[in-house]
């Protein structure tokens, strides 16, 4: 049952002969692409009103858009459920979370949509799409997707719900930082979801450090994917800067999570363009040097250079985008200025659910 | 009626729970075909098998963890922690996400799970199988917490606790499992949460207590009442989180003395709550300074038996205090 991975790792071809992003369509490239600008764009700006002294904390995605986006594009949306992490900016855009939605978080206003300005920024979470309330305390959602996971087997194996039912959720997937494998919780869930052979998928965000600590302090082997096998999952790892290489992987393990074929592990090789969070300095633990190396690789870029290569977009239709795209963070930013914050006394919401 | 033991009470309960409701499942470490270290998911395994009695790996994180999950996927998991002193690995899950997840997500996101562990000692358990750990979780907004003293407590309250949209932690005297005996009706009926119970009546002290000591303060309260004539009241507290206020102050009013009985040891226990709400919001009923009865401040109960009895309460001393506190 359990699955070897060392002798699996692809890179980034999910079968040696043909690939799932093959048949993606040119508007679905296209729509993966702009999905990639916009959050690039949200990311941006909230660096940006940040050093304007208007917000007190960002955490970014810069630089980890593609494996996000291309979850995004295998799963089922709105259904499946998603456990992110904080830095799944691009994943819970394209789920459903909003611009605007986000801006209000960074403000902490009124009828913010994942706490109700209770909790930190990027703490992601909306129960309409199926985003899992997320905390702080990292790798602790990775158990709960397991135990999604295990609630979706289960509820087949009492006849709660047809396999085939695709109104129902038929995985979990999650994300986290590669540092973040650490933790006992990433350990026992991956074990879950071995032992059970869960639809759930973990993507590791491997942006190789963790605030300032390198992998190799981290971990004895250089993948976290070698690490799979011994829980009986299947590690595959990818380049986490290739959108269509993520693609490809997703929809394998997506395909396979559905079919009932158990769980997997993608490990994303990616990097994180900014500072850890807006109260990093990152010049303290990696030379510019280094940085600069990966700005040739944003995933953005490569997007953008594959597409035009294929004749698929231009830079006039870029400029358009771009256009677009900033006049929807003016208005979400706008909407979120001008919202109220909510009342102090509204801290004293319910603590318990009432019965019904 | 039935007379059965707390344990099979609670099993009761569960099995009754499971066969209405087929989202309720079982999971832990021994609790199938082994049917628990203590016996209490007995004969589950073999009537619902191993989809809904699921043998946990040994990693009480986990089975928390697990268990928010499922439950934030609207299951009904009932964890059982094996002794209440190895639920501490679990803490992170149990206090930063199960407790939070309501209120940090906006009253969006539930976790309906009851979290199940024997605890307490004097039964030769040491410092690590005779914990009494509900201090932790009665300070965490967000969590319920009950301990149950009688077999139709028991079976009410996990009932109650199973039916409830919010994560419960349900403690269970094991030195009690066999020990307590009591009626327990058949079929269908609940006990809710958040009311304490008023035990036994009387007008000269009022004795507050859970679980092991509740059934002990019993006992000392009938062994006063016939050979010093005191009346003590017992106010039986069930659910520590939310605390039944109401109740407590009532008796307070009757009585004007106040015995707190656990034995969870005394400093930041949880007699220290209901000694500062006495002393709030029932100082003018009060005739006596409040009393505490509690475990010494040490890390653990010992292991050998002079030590644990030294360690521990018991009737006769529970008796003394009220002696004491009926002379004041
Ligand atoms: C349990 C816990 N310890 C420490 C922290 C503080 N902290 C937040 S993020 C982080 C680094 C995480 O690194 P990694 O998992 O690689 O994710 P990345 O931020 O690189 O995406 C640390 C130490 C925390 N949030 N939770
Ligand atoms: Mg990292």
């Amino acid at each position: 049952m359990a699955k070897n991975t060392t002798d699996k790792v692809r890179n980034g071809r999910a079968t040696p002969t043909s690939r799932p992003s093959d048949s993606l369509t040119k508007d679905t490239l296209l729509e993966m692409y702009w999905k990639m600008l916009l959050s690039r764009r949200v990311d941006e700006r909230a660096w940006m009103i940040h050093r304007q002294g208007k917000i007190v904390f960002h955490i970014s995605a810069i630089g980890q858009e593609a494996i996000q986006v291309a979850a995004a594009y295998t799963i089922h949306l709105g259904v499946d459920y998603i456990v992110p992490y904080y830095r799944d900016l691009a994943l819970v855009l394209c789920a459903g979370v909003t611009p605007e939605d986000f801006m209000i978080s960074l403000y902490g206003k009124e009828g913010e949509l994942s706490s109700l300005a209770r909790q930190m920024p990027s703490h992601f979470g909306a129960k309409p799409f199926n985003i899992v309330s997320t905390s702080a305390p990292v790798a602790t959602q990775v158990v709960h997707a397991a135990g999604m996971a295990f609630a979706i087997k289960y509820r087949i194996q009492n006849e709660l719900q047809d396999p085939n039912d695709r109104t129902q959720p038929r995985l979990a997937v999650t994300s986290l930082g590669e540092g973040s494998t650490s933790q006992g919780e990433w350990h026992e869930a991956m074990n879950w979801a071995g032992v059970h052979q869960l639809p759930f998928i973990c993507i590791v965000q491997n942006n190789h450090y963790a605030i300032s600590v390198p992998v190799d302090k981290q971990m004895a082997v250089p993948n976290v994917a070698d690490r799979a096998a011994a829980y009986g999952v299947e590690g595959i790892i990818v380049d986490g800067n290739d959108v269509l290489a993520c693609y490809d992987v997703m929809h394998y393990a997506v395909q396979k999570a559905y079919r009932g074929d158990g769980p997997t592990l993608i490990e994303a090789k990616t990097y994180r363009m900014t500072p850890h969070s807006s109260d990093d300095d990152d010049r303290t633990y990696r030379e510019r040097s280094e940085v600069d190396a990966w700005r040739d690789k944003d995933p953005l870029l490569r997007l953008a250079n594959h597409l035009k290569a294929q004749g698929l977009l231009t830079d006039a239709v870029i400029e358009g985008y771009d256009k677009r795209a900033r006049k929807i963070v003016d208005e979400a930013q706008r909407a979120a200025e001008e919202r109220p914050y909510p009342p102090g006394e509204s801290a004293i919401a319910p603590v318990y659910a009432e019965a019904n | 009626m039935a007379q059965m033991n707390l344990l099979e009470a609670i099993r009761q309960g569960m099995d009754e729970e499971m066969e209405h409701d087929p989202r309720v499942f079982i999971t832990g470490e021994d609790v199938g075909p082994r049917g628990g270290v203590f016996r209490v998911t007995q004969g589950l395994f073999e009537k619902y098998g191993p989809t809904r009695i699921i043998d946990s790996p040994l990693a009480e994180l986990s089975i928390v963890g697990v268990g928010i999950g499922a439950a934030l996927a609207d299951l009904r998991p009932i964890c059982e922690i094996q002794f209440a002193d190895f639920i501490h690995p679990a803490m992170n899950q149990i206090m930063n996400e199960a407790a939070r997840m309501y209120y940090r997500s906006g009253g969006t996101w539930t976790v309906p799970m009851v979290i199940r562990a024997p605890y307490g000692g004097g039964v030769g358990g040491g410092l690590y199988h005779s914990q009494s750990v509900e201090a932790f979780f009665a300070h965490t907004p967000g969590l319920k917490v009950i301990i149950p003293s009688t077999p139709y407590d028991a079976k009410g309250l996990i009932k109650s606790a199973i039916r409830d949209p919010n994560p419960v932690l349900f403690f269970e005297t094991k030195k009690g499992y066999r020990l307590i005996k009591g009626d327990v009706p058949e079929g269908e009926y609940t006990v809710p949460i958040g009311e304490a119970r008023v035990a036994r009546e009387g007008s000269d002290l009022t004795v507050y207590s859970y679980g092991m000591m509740a059934h002990y303060a019993m006992q000392a309260a009938e062994r006063v009442s016939q050979t010093d004539g005191i009346e003590a009241e017992v106010v039986d507290l069930r659910t520590l989180l939310p605390l039944d206020t109401k109740t407590v102050l009532e008796s307070f009013k009757k009585t004007g003395k106040a015995l707190i009985v656990h034995e969870d040891n005394l400093t930041m226990g949880f007699g220290a709550e209901i000694a500062a709400i006495l002393a709030s919001d029932g100082f003018e009923y009060m005739d006596a300074p409040i009393q505490r009865l509690c475990a010494p401040d040490i890390p653990g109960v010992p292991f050998s038996h002079p030590m644990q009895d030294y360690f521990m309460l018991n009737p006769t001393k529970i008796a003394d205090a009220i002696r004491d506190l009926a002379a004041y």
